[in-house]
């Protein structure tokens, strides 16, 4: 079986422009997905703070369902089933304006929320209530306590966990391709198709993904090295 | 709702079983536990390479987690369907190539979860036997991973049920498993996409959350037994591990 | 300067502390002794109200700590209160640790507050570890620090709770050394300690507490000679016999 391995032939013209648009779709899609689960889990982790009962059983169960249900079957439900409930108007606009890559950064946003807001609880839990007696013993109102005193420790905390769920939403964007959406392993599959080079297709898709995945880790080790409590 | 689960159940517990191959959550099942069972070999493997004090066994085993660990699995999915039928020599069918990408990427964070609870163990129950003049093989299979194994067994269901979740990709190679029989439901009923993908989403709700609530259960039995030697992890950690 | 009046506390079904009266004159220094769980601790912690009361009063510096109209910060600004564990802020370091409260909470400016908090670290005799971290100190250390960082808010009275149990032998004294020269300065204390060399040359006045019951308020002199209460003989002897 001949077969001699030719990168460039994936690579240039028509194809490296399949691939640019991969790239840029998932990054488009990682970074908006990013921001939407940041801002919902910052916000969940903060209202469980208040306390009631009653806010703390919603938060339970809206992140054990995002954590229990797989990230593919809540994008086909978001894509499939709730686009379906929407009324017809609001259908057609999302329709006409890229309808894979909204639900694929409502869905995957969404879930990632719920990972984002237990790393942040789990930073809160980490810091001994001392710290806060200290604090409040000083004269620190609650807030004050919060700002200076235990949210920064807790985000160093939190960090390395949510680079790991920063590196596992990049991922996630993959699955985006099974709505449809032109993301990086759909732009891989459409060179294969085309070109018939199987091996450097993939390869260079994966190339890519390791080193986005790798510069997430290293961006995380740094901060985490700079930021760090000396003397731990 | 409830129709569509009672005339459909067949299909999405059971695939197109007895005419044709088995399908639907069932299939599922034995993806994820064949798909953890057959990695757990090359996971230990991996684990002790990750700890070996030996930079032969250390650096390959690393790299090879990083890739792993670094490439979304549809990724592994088209490298399986790719190399595979390669390997063996003909085609295969979607599920064995499923299987084998499970295999494969299942090892890797397997591989991690036996390597914290290697690591988690105090130094002194290695020290303690080979002190006693047992080998490093011997402390490995009779000391550390049979406490290792026993301490992780919460992270291990966890991972389980990650594997189960991963299974759900079968729908973007046409394996028969239940993502893709509720797929399959959703086009011959139509008009009612979103009672079918919750139910869907209902069921691997339930089918994974009873695992962890079965995982949480075990950590604080485990917790309980082994108040000595055991360090206990935080939450934060399973969700570290993660893979889904 | 503090009155303690038939205070009563409950955790559930325990009562914690029994009808507590009893008052701390300005300039006194006061110890309070007993078994472990006598409610000592606890004790000490209503008065900056880390922990509530259920019945009874008790009165700071002429303000009802339980008072509708208290504000508990600025309140609390005016007791000072050093940890067992130290409590000092790992992220920060030793001269931001004692500046932090001074600036947030009283409004000082930066170079004011510097300026106070070095001076502060001289008395105990930290001066040089200003731009260290907590990481980086011996128990001792930290809890010198934690003394400093209570002193820069400039609190009437300080508190402390079991200021050297959590050190180890050799470092108990750099502390206690700290707080003697505090109460040679006339600072209102109250302390929680097992120290009773401490107690017998410092104190003004010994609390013997046991069972959430203040059985026992005497001179150090007259308390270690001859204690009335039954259970503060009993104690007594306990802590002699090893």
């Amino acid at each position: 079986m001949k077969y001699h391995f030719d990168l460039a032939a994936v690579l240039h013209g028509e194809y490296g422009a399949l691939f640019l648009k991969g790239i840029k779709l998932t990054l488009l899609l990682t970074g908006e997905a990013w921001v939407l689960a940041m801002v919902i889990g910052i916000f969940l982790a903060v209202i469980r703070l208040g306390g009631g009962v009653v806010i703390e059983k919603i938060v339970a169960t809206y992140v054990a369902y995002h954590q229990n249900v797989p990230m593919l079957v809540q994008i086909l439900l978001w894509y499939f089933g709730i686009a379906s409930l929407l009324p017809a108007f609001v259908q057609s606009w999302v329709n006409d304006h890229n309808g894979e890559f909204l639900y694929s950064v409502i869905a995957i946003g969404l879930c990632m929320a719920a990972y984002v807001s237990e790393d942040i609880r789990s930073g809160l839990r980490a810091i001994h209530y001392g710290q806060q007696e200290a604090a409040r013993s000083l004269g620190m109102s609650y807030f004050k306590t919060m700002r200076h005193v235990v949210l920064p420790q807790a985000i160093r905390v939190a960090t390395p966990p949510l680079i790991n769920h920063s590196v596992l939403l990049f991922k996630n964007t993959s699955l985006a391709m099974a709505i449809g959406a032109a993301e990086l392993s759909y732009a891989s599959r459409e060179v294969e198709n085309h070109t018939f080079r199987t091996f450097e297709s993939y390869l260079v898709a994966t190339l890519v993904y390791l080193a986005i995945s790798l510069c997430i880790m290293g961006a995380g080790a740094v901060a985490a090295r700079k930021y760090r409590i000396v003397g731990r | 709702m409830l129709d569509i689960l009672k005339s459909n159940w067949e299909v999405l517990l059971l695939g197109q079983y007895p005419n044709g191959p088995l399908g639907g959550l069932v299939l599922t099942l034995i993806l994820s536990v064949l798909g953890l069972a057959l990695s757990f070999p090359f996971s230990i493997l991996i684990a002790l390479g990750r700890t070996s004090p030996m930079r032969l066994f250390r650096v390959p085993t690393t790299v090879v987690v990083y890739i792993v660990r670094g490439i979304p699995l549809i990724m592994l999915i088209f490298w399986a369907y790719f190399f595979v039928p390669l390997v063996i020599g003909h085609s295969v069918t979607g599920f064995t190539t499923l299987l084998c990408t499970l295999v494969v990427y299942e090892s890797a964070y397997l591989a991690e979860v036996i390597r914290a609870g290697i690591e988690s163990l105090p130094r002194g129950q290695i020290e303690a036997s080979r002190a006693l003049g047992l080998t490093y093989l011997q402390t490995v299979r009779k000391v550390v991973l049979p406490q290792a194994l026993y301490n992780m067994l919460p992270s291990i269901v966890s991972q389980f049920v990650s594997t189960i979740k991963e299974t759900s990709l079968g729908y973007v190679i046409s394996v028969q498993e239940l993502t893709f029989s509720a797929n399959q439901v959703n086009n011959n009923l139509l008009t009612q996409p979103f009672q079918v993908f919750a139910i869907l989403a209902l069921t691997y709700f339930v089918v994974c959350f009873i695992l962890t609530q079965f995982a949480h259960r075990l950590e604080r039995r485990i917790h309980h037994r082994r108040a000595g030697t055991f360090i206990k992890r935080s939450p934060a950690d399973d969700l570290l591990l993660q893979s889904e | 300067m503090i009155y303690f009046s038939k205070v009563n506390k409950w955790y559930g079904e325990y009562h914690a502390l029994v009808n507590v009266s009893a008052q701390v004159k300005q300039g006194e220094v006061v110890v309070v002794c007993g078994p472990s769980g006598s409610g000592k601790s606890t004790l000490i912690r209503t008065i900056n109200r880390l922990e509530d009361i259920k019945d009874g009063e008790i009165t700071v510096n002429g303000q009802d700590i339980r008072g509708r109209h208290l504000d508990v910060n600025r309140f609390r600004a005016t007791v000072g209160f050093v940890f067992q564990s130290f409590n000092l802020f790992p992220h920060l370091s030793v001269l931001e640790n004692i500046v932090l409260a001074p600036t947030t909470v009283s409004g000082m400016n930066k170079a004011e507050a510097k300026a106070k908090a070095l001076s502060l670290l001289d008395r105990v005799g930290l001066k040089a570890k200003a731009s260290s971290y907590p990481g980086q100190l011996s128990g001792g250390q930290q809890q010198r620090v934690a003394i400093a960082r209570a002193l820069a808010m400039s609190p009437p009275v300080m508190l402390f709770d079991e200021p050297t149990s959590a050190l180890d032998p050799e470092m108990v004294g750099e502390v206690l050394q700290v707080m003697k020269s505090l109460a040679k300065e006339g600072m209102t204390m109250v302390c929680v300690t097992h120290e009773m060399g401490f107690a017998r040359e410092v104190a003004d006045t010994i609390w013997f507490m046991d069972k959430g019951q203040l059985l026992e308020v005497a001179p150090p002199d007259q308390f270690f000679a001859n204690p009335q209460h039954p259970r503060a003989k009993q104690f007594l002897s306990d802590l002699r016999s090893h």
